[in-house]
């Protein structure tokens, strides 16, 4: 059995990856909503019939190929600190964190596949990739469907599709999602104005962690709402052209800050590296906020590439929960400001200070970046 | 299309779910007027119009009460979810309560998605099963049609042929 410290030993895949010509899109990613026909879905199920429903699904669940060498648990095994790791991970939901017997989840070792028992639905299943891969984050998600619909008798009704608890999920089942970091929008006013239009189209824009959160570090969820009268290949169609069209509008507003403002754009990112390195005290707002410039910053060639993969798997360690497993207690806010600002200090120590495009010192620029010269 | 009160030209339209079953009032601007309708703030609105459309048009009395937005005290047979229940959580109880409360879906869906009918993907073992089942879908649509255009000669045809439709179902 896969220990809960073995999985998280290493970043997850999409956190290594990258997508240079999507350089605003962080991660895709794919969950779909399966039920079991004849059970009460598990919000309406009793707890002998939710603990039934578990012995069906879980089983089927852990022997599919990839999630043979994976983390399986009930929810009820693990600590709420160990649940808010995953949320933080984005392997299970907020409301699933929340559940104990009856629930469990079940993770690929690589962190790119994760399903959930009995959360709203019987099922949801979760493919993440890194960049721009919302087809490629489908199909492999799609294969572990098709794979699981031969053990598992689905509740499908030929008009209606894949039934779900709430309606808002019929039919696909699918919700296609992609996070973004947009900060040239936000930078210069634009964000507003593009995120409208986003919506007027009938796509779902959130903050980090999903419905009702707050934007932070200029990161962006945008995802579908429409689950039936479009096959799932139409809804992502739909979607990765909306979103690569985000991300040509981010770049776009990127070229033109470094045209229009360059000392301003410096400033930010010069004015974020110090204080990453230097502070020894910070609020996970405030971190995100730098590390989002600093993410920016590798964007544009101020700081060496991998930079980026760096700032996303911050991204993550620096959260409450993250903190609270690294240090191994639990911890008081000030005390988390210091564990944070530690972490990035470390973490940050071997990254050279920004290049100067001003100077004019074209030999000490790092060999990375897309930055015009 | 006359105004259920009066002789005008009736232009505003109002389609209310009651008891399960779909009912419309049709209203010239001003009997709308009148009666509140063209800014309706709430249900109560519709539920005393419909009270009231009732009495003038079949003539019997309706008890006031009994005319509930949604409200009909439906329970799915297999895992007990109510009307009430479905009223105030907007989820349903199990996979069977989609065909208890089909009724009520349809006004929910109203709106939320881009479509009503399945397009995606369909479970292998399902597939026969599910074309079959559309094209009865589909028969049924056009047997309606021939009935009420009156062309039995055809419509006794669509029947013979989704009888044949449902008895390899059966045969299954």
């Amino acid at each position: 059995m896969m220990r809960f410290s073995t999985l998280l030993k290493h970043p997850a895949d999409w956190m290594i990856g990258s997508d240079e010509a999507h350089s605003a899109v962080i991660t895709s990613r794919i969950r779909l909503a399966r039920n079991l026909r004849g059970h009460p879905f598990p919000g309406w199920a009793k707890k002998g019939e939710r603990a039934a429903i578990l012995d069906i699904i879980r089983p089927a669940v852990e022997d599919l190929a990839p999630m043979k060498d994976g983390f399986s648990r009930e929810l009820s095994e693990l600590s709420s600190l160990q649940k808010q790791v995953l949320v933080e991970r984005h392997l299970i939901s907020r409301e699933h964190a929340a559940r104990t017997d009856g629930s469990g989840a079940v993770i690929e070792r690589r962190q790119s596949l994760s399903i959930m028992l009995n959360e709203e639905d019987h099922l949801r299943m979760q493919s993440i990739r890194p960049g721009l891969q919302l087809t490629e984050a489908y199909e492999a998600l799609n294969d572990l469907d098709s794979e699981l619909e031969q053990k598992l008798d689905y509740a499908f009704d030929p008009h209606w599709g894949y039934l779900t608890t709430c309606p808002t999920n019929l039919g696909t089942g699918m919700r296609a999602s992609a996070m973004l970091h947009l900060p040239a929008l936000v930078l210069s006013d634009q964000i507003g104005q593009v995120l409208q239009a986003v919506n007027k189209i009938g796509l779902a824009v959130r903050g980090l962690y999903g419905e009702g959160t707050e934007s932070l570090g200029n990161l962006y969820q945008i995802s579908n709402q429409s689950t039936l009268g479009e096959s799932e290949e139409a809804i992502i169609r739909r979607l990765e052209r909306v979103i690569s069209q985000v991300a040509s509008h981010e770049q776009n507003a990127r070229e033109k800050l470094m045209e229009d403002d360059p000392d301003m754009v410096a400033d930010k990112i010069g004015r974020a590296y110090g204080v990453l390195r230097h502070a020894f005290l910070i609020d996970s707002k405030e971190a995100l906020n730098y590390l989002s410039l600093l993410r920016l910053g590798g964007n544009l060639g101020f700081f060496a590439k991998e930079t980026v993969n760096l700032c996303d798997s911050l991204l993550m360690d620096i959260q409450q929960a993250h903190l609270q497993l690294h240090a191994g207690m639990k911890l008081s806010p000030e005390h988390r400001d210091s564990i944070r600002a530690e972490i990035l200090r470390s973490r940050l120590q071997s990254l050279d200070s920004p290049y100067n495009f001003s100077s004019g010192h074209k030999a000490d620029r790092p060999d990375s970046g897309d930055q015009p010269d | 299309m006359k105004c259920d009160y009066c002789d005008n030209k009736a232009t505003v339209f109002l389609t209310q779910l009651a008891e399960g079953q779909m009912k419309k009032v049709c209203l010239c601007e001003s009997c709308a007027k009148e009666r509140g309708v063209t800014d309706p703030t709430g249900f109560s609105m519709a539920e005393m119009l419909l009270g009231n459309f009732q009495k003038t048009v079949s003539g019997a009395v309706e008890p006031q009460g009994s005319v509930k937005f949604m409200g009909s005290g439906k329970i799915c047979p297999e895992c007990g979810f109510s009307m009430e229940d479905l009223q105030k959580v907007r989820r349903f109880g199990c996979a069977n309560c989609y065909k208890v409360f089909a009724n009520e879906l349809a006004p929910m869906l109203r709106g939320m998605h881009k479509g009503t009918t399945h397009l995606g993907k369909v479970p292998v073992g399902l597939i026969e099963t599910h074309y079959r089942q559309l094209r009865i879908e589909e028969l049924q649509q056009k047997l309606e049609q021939a009935i009420s255009s009156e062309s039995y000669e055809d419509a006794a045809g669509i029947r013979d042929e989704i009888r044949k439709l449902d008895e390899t179902e059966v045969a299954e």
